[in-house]
């Protein structure tokens, strides 16, 4: 059995991140020959350590990116650099340091699981080790299927072969494309374990996805991918300070015709007829709360009796809708 | 730089993929085999003449050997390409540390080693039917390898070119079964009337069972160097293509 994650402060696993560079994107365009441009210009920069979660919507450019750095997409133009070594030049000693889970099911199904895994291992160059390819097994919980021909297992077992095959080579730099994508909550909360065990060994991974749940529960950083351009890229925590907002809706008891002057140095605004107050504001730090409990005082002094509040932490999905859509409308 | 151990996981792997189907692919060319030598060589072959001072069931030997040789080589090493492309598996080989070397030593070699297996089944079983010698076995064992070796490649360039399973059947279909067939297989240039056995110099294919034919019994329809220098020729002219293809990435890489 594998040995349960240990589930760190995410605030704490940032603060240890190196900020050593393993992998420098530098104007890298790539446009297809039927003249869609799938990423444009786009500069990137990956830590040490770091889960990195790409997010975006389909067609964004989260597979061309990984793609280009994987070498299953030639770049128009731009540098890579993986571990200091440029991809066009040294690529041999890049790849062999980079694992890639892809987003389809996609390996020989008639293949038993062990001899596939071994076969990615003795692919990148190394010799075999049966004892390492038992340890990814066991991790996996593939240990007991490693007989069976992969078409034997259900979809998330066969998604766990393709990243045991990833793993094999023991890659410093793991790419997941889309890896919980059509998995059920279930999986997808194993595969999230898994990718934590990932980091906990040292791997640094760069996960894509469109669920911004899984961005919000896993990463350390996140970029924001929309129509090949790189539209932000920072810490989450940071961008959910920055960009993060509070929302709190107070049902008065009696209606206001207009503000208490009381109240105007908060950011509230009478709503549904002066029966509700609605407060705008915080960073995504908890100012926002701080600010809604001096307002419900300031209320209570000011003699404005009330029924009800509400209060709402603005999520990943907020930022990235109103990015998305900031996106849209200067496009 | 080739990496050996990148290169021996590929050519296992492939020749693993053979021996799931060990049983269809040694039987099928076994029973082809058999048939002709019943058909040509008994049947029809016991009212056919010396030729050269060769026994005619001798004589369709190399032409057999060759016809076989051709198409399982090209349709081994085709599928062997396509197949990974078809199922998206080789996303795995382009994103690992191996080159245009590695790839075409284990999916070619692991190609070659099919067809000599296959070649040393059909002589085996040739030898049930007809009594024949091999008058340069070593000369017969390289051109086979030549052989092998340039139809691995052409068909390793067939699965990059094909992309869909009509095309990857379509060369080796109408092109290359009934060029053999007109190549000499089952008869000797010299029986065609004129202008016919000129127009058949223009089959490549006559030199390569005319080579073979010479390494046999030694003589041919052809110059033994003529074969050995187009044989050559073609396994360059594929090498050159697959260097382009690597190169550029052409339907390899989008």
């Amino acid at each position: 059995m594998s040995t349960p994650p240990q589930w760190l402060p995410w605030q704490s696993r940032s603060a240890i991140l190196s900020p050593e560079p393993i992998l420098e994107l530098e104007g890298l365009t790539k446009v297809y020959p039927g003249g869609l441009k799938a990423l444009d210009d786009v500069d990137l920069i990956i830590r040490r350590g770091e889960i990195f979660a790409l997010l975006g919507p389909n067609g964004a450019g989260k597979t061309t990116l990984i793609g280009a750095v994987c070498g299953l997409v030639r770049p128009t133009s731009g540098t890579m650099r993986v571990f200091g070594h440029d991809l066009a030049t040294e690529w041999r000693k890049a790849r062999s340091r980079i694992g890639l889970v892809p987003q389809e099911l996609s390996t020989d199904m008639f293949e038993p699981v062990k001899r596939a895994v071994a076969y990615s291992r003795g692919l990148f160059g190394l010799p075999p080790n049966p004892e390492r390819i038992e340890e990814i097994l066991r991790s996996l919980s593939l240990w007991e299927k490693r007989d069976e021909r992969i078409m034997a297992l259900s979809g998330g077992m066969k998604r766990r072969v393709l990243i045991a095959k990833a793993l094999a080579h023991e890659p410093d730099l793991l790419f997941l494309d889309e890896p919980t994508a059509g998995v059920d909550v279930e999986l997808r909360k194993g595969m999230w374990r898994i990718i934590d065990e990932m980091r906990d060994r040292g791997v640094t991974v760069i996960l894509t996805t469109h669920y911004i749940e899984e961005a919000e529960e896993m990463a350390d950083r996140v970029g924001i991918i929309s129509g090949g351009r790189i539209l932000m890229v920072d810490e989450k925590d940071a961008m959910m300070s920055r960009l993060g907002r509070t929302e709190a809706h107070i049902t008065l008891a009696q209606p206001l015709d207009a503000l208490p002057p009381e109240l105007c140095k908060f950011p509230v605004e009478l709503e549904d007829g002066g029966h509700k107050l609605c407060y705008r504001g915080g960073d995504g730090t908890g100012k926002g709360k701080e600010e809604v409990a001096a307002l419900t005082k300031a209320l209570i002094a000011a003699g404005i009796d009330y029924t009800g509040i509400d209060t709402r932490e603005s999520s990943l999905e907020d930022i990235f809708v109103t990015l998305l859509g900031e996106d849209g409308e200067t496009a | 730089m080739i990496n050996w151990r990148s290169t021996w996981s590929i050519y296992t792997r492939e020749l693993m993929r053979f021996l799931r189907t060990a049983f269809q692919s040694v039987l099928a060319p076994v029973l082809t085999t058999s048939l002709y030598f019943i058909v040509f060589g008994a049947a029809i072959g016991g009212r056919m003449p010396d030729l050269g001072g060769v026994d005619y069931g001798a004589f369709i030997i190399p032409g057999l050997l060759m016809l076989t040789l051709l198409g399982e080589t090209t349709s081994n090493s085709s599928f062997g390409i396509y197949m990974p492309r078809f199922t998206g598996t080789i996303y795995e080989l382009l994103s690992a540390p191996v080159g245009v070397g590695e790839t075409l030593i284990g999916f070619v070699g692991a190609a070659m080693t099919k067809s000599l297996i296959l070649a040393a089944i059909i002589l085996l079983t040739a030898r049930l039917f007809v009594d024949y010698s091999i008058a340069h076995p070593l000369l017969a064992i390289i051109y086979i390898m030549l052989v092998a070796a340039a139809f691995s490649l052409f068909g390793f360039i067939l699965g990059i070119w094909a992309d869909n399973f009509e095309k990857l059947g379509i060369i080796p279909m109408l092109f290359l079964t009934p060029l053999t067939f007109l190549g000499g297989t089952f008869y000797s240039i010299d029986m065609l009337p004129k202008p016919w056995d000129t127009i058949a110099l223009a089959n490549p294919i006559v030199y390569l069972v005319s080579g073979l034919r010479w390494t046999f019994y030694g003589s041919s329809d052809v110059n033994i160097w003529i074969s050995f220098g187009i044989t050559l020729a073609f396994l360059a002219a594929c090498t050159g293509v697959i260097a382009y293809i690597f190169k550029t990435g052409w339907r390899l890489r989008a």
